[in-house]
């Protein structure tokens, strides 16, 4: 009966990592760029969150949806003002950038809102569970899996449902054709940015709600969302969902043991599916 | 044209006199110099070793801090568990991050480009939650060189006879020029490496890897050289800092922003893919950490966006700058015809 409850333990933990993951996932799938800002981007967000939240006396919950708007436009600024003149054939420029940019977010963090530990206080919800049976499950645990399913689903069906998604497809499949029909490749990849933000955002709320947070969490949270990522199988966002759950689950056993073996056991799992399929477990295309 | 080899001559000259000035610092200057200069050598042989992954054969490592942390962590297992002098414990460390980067190898050259470079830096956090595990080192908390062990390690009594002064001096002494030997060979290796038939190699992959796969070089096989060949020189280097910083914790030792994202700074704002472009990058770095001392985290903050904006609008560095302006070359890795074929 341990065992099941870890493994339910697991399976919503990577809840949260796939939210982490899936701006990620969709970025790549776009545009091959690979974010390693991507986790400070989050910790930024979760700064947002609060921010807005202690100035207008608001819930978490409220707040987050004040925050999308300002973190869509970080994203689309961030692409159209630094990504979109380094996107190439050579990947030292892009990953170079975003891993500067990683180091001015997290210390520009560190000088506004010093390395103190701050939460997004929800109030009751924090500690409510329901009984499933013999499991108890929290509330927010829960609520964080269930988001991620339905991020992970809006995000589907933006890509494969919209005009918006074909526009995604088509510039990820070939970026200067599209632009003989009358997109601007530059243009969908900062939408794209965008919307990866607004998910990161969701992704901080829960981060924020569950755990401390501080201005240093970010590269952490970068590395279980690209493992995430590999081990779905780059650009399938399904994937990415299973890739969180995989992580989170080994995490959750591996705790269970040792509480010290938390963290190197979901590191030791992606190493795993990446020696036995090397390119993850649904790899969507070729590349 | 002679007008620019003599001020070639002259560059090289008073790189010369430099070098001459650097060996004798521990003799003329302070030890608050010498630690400084320490420092500054030691970051540039990690910045030369991540520029031969990086900016000659295309692997962008964030796992670095890995071979840094394993040198350390050797050279201490040497010392406390062994007995043995630290100046042997650095070969040691060295070797074993050597050993180190075969399984991280067989690991992260499955991962094409961009996803290398977060595959390496997974393989060093498993690595960094290893050694935490490691009680006889002292587990998380990590462990300190017994006392006097540096006061007594090989060569450093003798430097204390000759300069005077203290045996901590002298001990600071001597890792300092270890550092600058070690600096210095990094450097002639790393020339000697590019300019050898596994160098051209190595670039030729670098500028077109199928054409240079048509005529036999087999870019799994070189790019595993250097990966092996730069991780030793971290490790030697990683061993090196610790002797000089006498205390191993697993987070000091596997910094990522220590020994990873610095080395990167410092390689891109000098000058990646070029042999000079990290002595300029180290120069810059100290100037940056000594003029922004007192403002806390703003230099990180003002060196990530020197980064930036060298990415944007200098892909090749300063030094890149400075020969395109200039036209002046130093340990340049251009390969000329035969001389005969010259003369006709």
């Amino acid at each position: 009966m341990i065992l099941v409850d870890t493994l339910i333990q697991g399976i919503l933990l990577g809840g949260l990592y796939a939210l982490f993951a899936a701006g990620l996932s969709l970025v790549f799938g776009v545009m091959r760029l690979v974010n390693l800002a991507h986790g400070d981007l989050i910790a930024l967000a979760a700064f947002v969150i609060l921010s807005i939240g202690t100035a207008l006396n608001l819930s978490p919950f409220v707040a987050v949806i004040l925050a999308f708007p300002i973190m869509f436009a970080v994203g689309w600024g961030l692409q159209t003002c630094l990504l979109n003149h380094v996107l190439g054939d050579d990947i030292l420029p892009p990953l170079l950038v975003t891993f500067g940019l990683s180091v001015v977010i997290q210390n520009g963090l560190l000088e506004i809102f010093t390395a103190d530990s701050q939460k997004l206080t929800a109030g009751a919800i924090e500690v409510q569970s329901l009984a499933l049976g013999p499991i108890t499950v929290g509330v927010t645990p829960l609520l964080t899996f269930v988001s991620s399913v339905l991020v992970i689903f809006a995000l589907n069906q933006i890509f494969y449902r919209t005009r918006l998604g074909r526009a995604f497809r088509a510039t990820s499949d070939d970026s200067e054709t599209v632009g003989l029909m009358g997109i601007r490749p530059n243009n969908v990849f900062a939408v794209a940015t965008g919307i990866a933000m607004v998910a990161a955002t969701i992704a901080a709320l829960y981060l924020g709600i569950r755990a401390n947070f501080d201005p240093s969490i970010g590269p952490a949270r970068l590395l279980y969302a690209f493992e995430a990522v590999i081990i779905g199988g780059l650009g399938s966002l399904w994937g990415t969902l299973a890739g969180g759950v995989i992580i989170g689950v080994a995490q959750a056993l591996g705790a269970s043991i040792n509480p010290e073996w938390q963290i190197l056991s979901g590191h030791i799992a992606f190493v795993v599916v990446l020696l036995v399929r090397p390119r993850g477990l649904f790899p969507r295309s070729k590349d | 044209m002679s007008d620019q080899k003599n001020l070639t001559r002259l560059l090289q000259l008073f790189a010369l006199a430099g070098l001459a000035l650097l060996f004798l610092v521990p003799v003329i200057g302070s030890r608050a110099l010498v630690q400084d200069l320490f420092g500054v050598l030691t970051l540039f042989i990690l910045a030369q070793n991540w520029n031969l992954l990086a900016g000659f054969a295309g692997m962008v490592s964030v796992g670095q801090q890995a071979f840094v942390g394993v040198g350390a962590y050797a050279m201490f297992a040497c010392v406390i568990l062994l007995g043995l002098d630290p100046v042997i414990g650095i070969a040691v460390g060295g070797i074993t991050a050597m050993i180190l980067a075969i399984p991280m190898a067989f690991f992260s050259f499955r991962l094409a480009g961009a996803y290398f470079a977060i595959g390496t830096w997974v393989a060093a956090e498993i690595t960094r939650l290893c050694f935490a595990q490691w009680k006889a080192l002292g587990g998380g908390t990590g462990t300190s060189l017994p006392k006097g062990t540096t006061k007594t390690m090989f060569g450093v009594p003798e430097i204390k006879s000759w300069l005077g002064g203290s045996s901590s001096a002298a001990s600071d002494a001597l890792t300092y020029w270890l550092a600058l030997i070690l600096a210095l060979a990094t450097l002639i290796a790393a020339w000697l490496f590019l300019k050898s038939r596994m160098g051209l190699g190595l670039q030729s992959l670098r500028d077109n890897e199928e054409a240079a796969c048509s005529v036999g070089v087999n870019p799994t096989r070189l790019k595993a050289w250097v990966f092996m060949l730069t991780a030793f020189g971290t490790g030697l280097c990683g061993a090196l800092l610790f002797i000089q910083i006498t205390r191993v914790t697993p987070e000091a030792a596997f910094s990522v922003v220590d020994w990873t994202a610095f080395v990167i700074f410092i390689t891109v704002i000098g000058g990646i893919g070029t042999l000079p472009g990290p002595i300029i990058g180290v120069i810059v770095f100290y100037f940056l950490q000594r003029l922004l001392a007192d403002y806390g985290t703003v230099y990180l903050i003002v060196l990530g966006c020197l980064g930036i904006a060298v990415m944007l609008f200098a892909r090749r560095g300063l030094w890149g700058l400075f020969t395109e302006k200039t036209g002046l070359e130093l340990l340049s890795l251009r390969q000329l015809p035969p001389e005969e074929n010259q003369a006709h």
